[in-house]
């Protein structure tokens, strides 16, 4: 167990880990009676209107790295509930150990040695990283503050997770945030880590940190459920994939051996262009559509993110991708492109040669200016307004609106519009947007703005949490829109998604913009190290003129 | 001003500070849990009635301490039945509390407006009474001042060193991150909101018991709102706490200080003063945005739905 192996580092379990490289091929139905950390068998959990697990069975084997893959929606958080205790399941039974088990409550799953890293983390911001770890253990295993503090620097610095206890966690970085959950995880004795897409919030760089450590975990006997939707990173780590679809089981494989695509194509079922890189344009160059010059702003919000001399122009006909770990002033700068924060200088945005810096949203809409914020529900939307309303937040320059009076009709014709053309899946314009599935939401905000032919659309994560199907619709409308001569800053995590879509990229990091290159000029490899804050980088990489980039993971 | 004079002014602010004290430390934890319970007016008036009758009734003092208590708990089930049970809006609900605690004492207490009982009495602890100004001060007060005494450096422990303490603050920082890891939300909110009944319902019978051995309608005269002012105004720090008490009893006793100096200011002018400071408090707080919001629970005031 890892604990007892931060207290003697090296004493692995040699029986584990030559099971572990002799067979590595394990069908999860054909489940024989030993050797199992766990087992689950006919998992079925439905919620009204949808099963979200039916009948799943999966196995990990001590030592093991599993990959659980699945596109948003596809049961992949429901199963992972059910093993740690949070959701019980409608019917199926879970052995742990080769003991049959029934799971009543996280802390319960945790006393069996069951671990879980949130994808929301789930620490307290005011309090120290050495009390956030004391809070979710019992008090004989938490003993007293010092030596816990302790206890954690040599789990940190044996699993390369370096992270000082006594820190408060809201000065915490995101990277720093999830060792503190793994590593809360691992003072208790574990010997099943579950992590929720834990690679979203990370750089490519803390990206292979983490894979090293958890490597490390899994060679010392931990088995661990790695829960993804990017191949990439399953086939870089994981053992064994069980592949979900519509809350069924799609498949099994060993991602190691099978291909991106053959696994691709069991998540979404169908062929849907997956990565595909769409034609570039550069912009007409006549004009500069926006400019921001030395934009030197303190961040509104309480731990947000100072930004720091930005300057970038954007041409009609373009699309900048701007990458970046969440955090690093992205939502600064949205906030200050779309005139909910102004900027102290009127003069350091400029739209089509205006300074526009001093206006409010308002003003800037009629200006052309459409925005898109991260989030759907308060800042996108309304939750409990209906999707017409919601169209008429934003549309009311449609002509909805006549003499003073609100054209019925008309708002409604325009919100079943936007449901049409982007395939939103609701109950009609009158649905309220809180009952909207997140991709279908977000469907909906995007559809409203470029169905406006603004002359500047800024987007964050345009289709963060957004299926494959709804996620190209969302980068074929904005191609589309592009085309028309619309200039797009697309603000988004994703580096997969900015590849795709972006004709110049740069990325953000404390606030500070990196240099912005041609995308045909740089690579994924580039762009990782500038959302670490590397900026000269006088990058040699045969990658740079293929036609698709390749995500590549350093690991030993 | 003379020695004497000093004495009797600090004795007489540490008086006038114990039922602002009491009802501003049971606040105090509630608020860390993330309950706002702007009920305490309503719940000091409910101790200081139901406190005064068992005493009377009884002849010991004691006992309606306790009544005084179990009368500022009840207040609070009603409070937590709505607020915590049922998430209704917690300041529209401890509004109504006030309200409904300032009719429900009239009621109970209209047969016993005008008729007095021998209160508590000073207790003199030996050898300590004798350090001058501060033997007056601190060691010649009654019981109930030295319960408050031991209840704001028990509680001070409590936040500082132990694990329900930290519990309590991750629960009123952020209920949902706590029930991830594990804490029960909803039982120590309740233990929090009744702790919290319990401090007013004493700070109310201290105030018939103790302060003004009697009862009449409305006696708590504005102290709840000022020992939930006080929280504001100590930031959520015990030890600010015991401080900002003492300050607002010298404001509220100043008018008299000043009269029997010949100075003619208002009284109710005076009254004003521990709002003043409240405001003047709350202005330099908010004026660090960060900092502030540091200092208080961060989901303070919001209903906690589980599962949700």
């Amino acid at each position: 167990m890892p604990a007892s192996h931060a207290a003697a580092p090296g004493a692995s379990q040699p029986t584990e880990t030559q099971r572990r490289s002799s067979e590595n091929t394990i069908k999860s139905n054909t489940v024989s009676p030993d050797s199992f950390r766990i087992r689950c068998q006919n998992i079925t959990k439905a919620y009204p209107g949808v099963v979200a697990n039916d009948q799943i069975s999966l196995a990990i084997r001590p030592g093991e790295i599993h990959a659980l893959l699945g596109e948003n929606g596809a049961g992949k958080s429901t199963l992972m509930k059910i093993l740690y205790g949070v959701t019980a399941p409608d019917a199926g039974n879970i052995w742990f150990d080769d003991q049959p088990i029934a799971l009543k409550s996280p802390a319960q799953a945790r006393r069996l040695g069951i671990g879980m890293v949130f994808q929301h983390f789930s620490l307290f911001e005011t309090l120290t990283v050495v009390e956030n770890i004391a809070l979710s253990l019992d008090k004989q295993q938490a003993g007293n503050l010092k030596n816990l503090a302790k206890r954690i620097e040599t789990i940190s610095s044996h699993y390369g997770m370096p992270v000082d206890p006594h820190r408060h966690v809201h000065s915490l970085s995101t990277g720093e945030r999830q060792r503190v959950e793994i590593i809360r995880c691992l003072v208790q004795d574990i010997s099943l880590l579950i992590l929720d897409e834990p690679t979203s919030v990370l750089t490519p760089q803390e990206v292979s940190n983490l894979f090293k450590t958890l490597k490390k975990l899994a060679t010392e006997g931990c088995s661990l459920l790695f829960i993804s939707h990017k191949l990439q990173e399953v086939k870089a780590l994981c053992d064994q994939a069980t592949v979900l679809r519509q809350g069924k089981i799609a498949g099994t494989c060993d991602p190691r051996t099978t291909s991106t695509e053959a696994m691709a194509s069991m998540m979404v079922g169908n062929q849907t262009t997956l990565g595909k890189r769409y034609r570039f344009s550069t912009g007409t160059k006549k004009t500069h559509c926006l400019e921001i010059c030395d934009l030197t702003e303190l961040s509104s919000s309480e731990f947000g993110t100072t930004l720091k001399e930005i300057n970038l122009s954007i041409q009609p006909g373009e699309i900048l991708g701007i990458a970046g770990v969440a955090g690093n002033g992205q939502k600064e700068l949205l906030r200050f492109l779309s005139g909910e924060d102004l900027t102290s200088s009127a003069e350091s945005i400029k739209l089509k040669g205006k300074n526009i810096g001093q206006l409010t949203p308002g003003k800037r809409r009629k200006l052309g200016v459409a925005v898109v914020p991260e989030e759907r529900l308060g800042r996108g939307a309304v939750p409990d307004m209906s999707l017409s309303e919601n169209g008429l937040l934003t549309g009311f320059l449609q002509n909805l609106i006549a003499r003073g009076f609100l054209q019925r009709g008309r708002i409604h014709g325009y919100a079943n519009r936007v449901i049409d053309q982007f395939r939103v899946k609701a109950n009609g314009h009158g649905a309220d947007a809180k009952s909207l599935s997140g991709g279908n939401l977000q469907k909906f905000i995007i559809g409203r703005e470029i169905i406006q032919n603004p002359e500047l659309l800024i987007c964050a994560s345009p289709t963060w949490g957004v299926d494959v199907g709804a996620a190209n619709i969302i980068h074929e409308a904005l191609i589309d829109l592009r085309d028309k001569g619309a200039a797009i800053i697309v603000i988004s995590e994703d580096l997969d998604e900015l590849f795709q879509i972006s004709d110049r990229i740069g990325a953000l990091c404390h606030g500070n913009l990196s240099p912005i290159k041609p995308l045909q000029h740089t690579s994924i490899n580039e762009v990782g190290q500038w959302m670490a804050g590397v900026f000269d980088t006088e990058f040699q990489d045969e990658q740079l003129h293929s036609e698709t980039p390749v995500k590549e993971y350093e690991l030993s | 001003m003379d020695i004497e004079l000093l004495t009797n002014i600090l004795f007489a602010m540490v008086r006038t500070g114990t039922p602002l004290l009491l009802v501003a430390l049971g606040e105090l934890v509630c608020e860390k849990s993330g309950v706002l319970n702007l009920g305490q007016e309503g719940m000091m008036l409910m101790g200081a009635v139901v406190g005064f009758i068992a005493a009377l009734t009884t002849g010991n003092l004691m006992l309606g301490v306790m009544m005084g208590i179990m009368a500022g708990m009840a207040m609070a089930c009603l409070f937590g039945v709505l607020a915590i049970q049922l998430r209704a809006n917690q300041v529209a609900t401890g509004l109504a509390l006030t309200i409904f605690g300032a009719g429900l004492s009239a009621y109970i207490g209209t047969d016993y407006v005008g008729q007095g009982l021998s209160g508590f009495q000073p207790f003199i602890v030996p050898l300590l009474s004798d350090i001058p100004v501060l033997g007056k001060v601190l060691f010649s007060q009654d019981a109930l001042v030295y319960l408050s005494f031991i209840i704001c450096i028990v509680l001070w422990l409590f936040f500082k060193f132990s694990r329900p303490g930290l519990m309590i603050k991750a629960i009123g920082e952020s209920p949902y991150s706590a029930t991830a890891v594990g804490l029960p939300v909803i039982p120590a909110r309740w233990i929090a909101l009744l702790f919290g009944g319990a401090m007013a319902g004493m700070g109310g019978a201290y105030l018939s018991l103790a302060y003004t051995p009697l009862w009449a309608e409305g006696m708590t005269a504005g102290r709840g709102w000022i020992g939930l002012a006080l929280v504001v105004f100590a930031s959520w720090k015990v030890e600010r706490v015991l401080l900002g008490a003492w300050l607002f009893g010298l404001a509220s006793i100043m008018h008299l200080v000043l009269q029997g100096m010949g100075a003619s200011i208002s009284s109710n002018l005076l009254a004003t003063l521990p709002y003043l400071a409240t405001i003047v408090v709350l202005v330099l707080l908010s004026s660090n945005q960060s900092r502030s919001r540091m200092l208080a629970p961060m989901s303070l005031g919001k209903p906690y739905h589980p599962a949700g």
